[in-house]
């Protein structure tokens, strides 16, 4: 089943980069497009900072994430670079769980 | 065509190219290890780089698999957050003016970087040769480093050990921060995590994001604009 859904997936997103070049520019010109396809990944992306930070299976949990993400919030404030916010999240998730 | 570069220009789209490169490679090291930890395979997260090679999809899809959503709604994720490629797509397409084999090659490599790129030059022939150095560069770092990431973390018997659970919505976030500039989208973002959780115990994993999606979709499409 993953075999299926990382070929259907892949094959789905080069068709969306493939139908930008090739489809007339007018049809994705429109301002509400234009408008609402750039706010998706920004909902997608936060609703994935929610869910797998304050969840486990469909409970919602608070645990030791919530205080990695916290690291990673500051990290990404301070500008610190991909790797080193993720290296840090991680860390602190590892560390707490030591204690 | 390049030959209307001048060598001086050319050399600084080349380091500005690499730099990025360099960077998300080191990125795709996160990716693959989080794929692996997933539960992915070896092959499926190449796959994944290789074929999908759009960031945020790939960890999307991943994310989901590994906290126990179908793979489906990862499908479904993965494939909205691809939409905006689309968009990059038309911007490009003026620029590159591409056709053939020449096209479907360039498609593969329209993201949010090489269009970055592309789009901050003046003149055409350093925008094609800009979105093409970063493309394939950043595709060669990218694949690489998947490939070290999930290799190494194949040797690891216990992620949670490396607190590597916590490493999926760290990358999530490190991906949104730098598209929250504006106010618009970081009351966006607040409201679809706040939504996200209210309906995440009361539906199947990965149909939170869906919601999500169509909360975006309503109200892009029939919000008031301004």
């Amino acid at each position: 089943m993953i075999w299926a859904g990382v070929l259907v997936a892949s094959a789905a997103c080069y068709m969306l980069k493939l139908a930008g070049l090739s489809l007339p520019s007018r049809w994705l010109q429109d301002v509400r497009i234009q408008r609402t396809v750039p706010l998706l990944p920004v909902a997608l992306l936060a609703a994935l900072v929610a869910i797998q930070t304050f969840s486990l299976g469909q409970h919602l949990v608070l645990d030791v994430r919530a205080a990695a993400i916290g690291v990673a919030v500051i990290a990404v404030l301070l500008r610190a670079p991909f790797l080193v916010v993720i290296v840090a999240a991680a860390a602190t998730a590892a560390l707490l769980r030591l204690i | 065509m390049p030959d209307a570069i001048s060598s001086l220009d050319r050399r600084k789209v080349i380091r500005d190219a690499l730099g990025i490169a360099i960077a998300s490679g080191a990125y795709a090291l996160s990716f693959g290890a989080i794929s692996s930890t997933s539960g992915l395979s070896l092959l499926q997260t190449m796959c994944l780089s290789l074929l999908m090679f759009t960031g945020a999809s790939q960890f999307a899809l991943v994310g989901i698999v590994g906290s126990g959503g179908s793979i489906w709604a990862g499908v479904a994720a993965a494939s909205l957050l691809g939409t905006r490629n689309a968009l990059y797509g038309v911007r490009l397409s003026t620029l590159l003016k591409v056709t053939g084999l020449r096209r479907l090659a360039a498609a593969q490599l329209v993201i949010d970087e090489s269009t970055a790129m592309a789009i901050a030059r003046d003149k055409e022939s350093e925008s094609r040769f800009a979105f093409w150095t970063t493309g394939l560069l950043l595709f060669a770092f990218w694949n690489l480093g998947t490939f070290i990431g999930a290799l190494a973390t194949n040797a690891l018997t216990d992620p949670k050990v490396f607190g590597l659970d916590a490493a999926p919505p760290a990358a999530y976030l490190a991906l949104l921060a730098p598209r929250l500039r504006a106010r618009e989208p970081l009351a966006v973002a607040m409201a679809a995590g706040v939504v996200a959780l209210i309906c995440l115990p009361f539906v199947p994993a990965g149909i939170p994001l869906l919601i999500v999606a169509a909360f975006v979709a309503l109200y892009g499409l029939f919000g008031k604009s301004r």
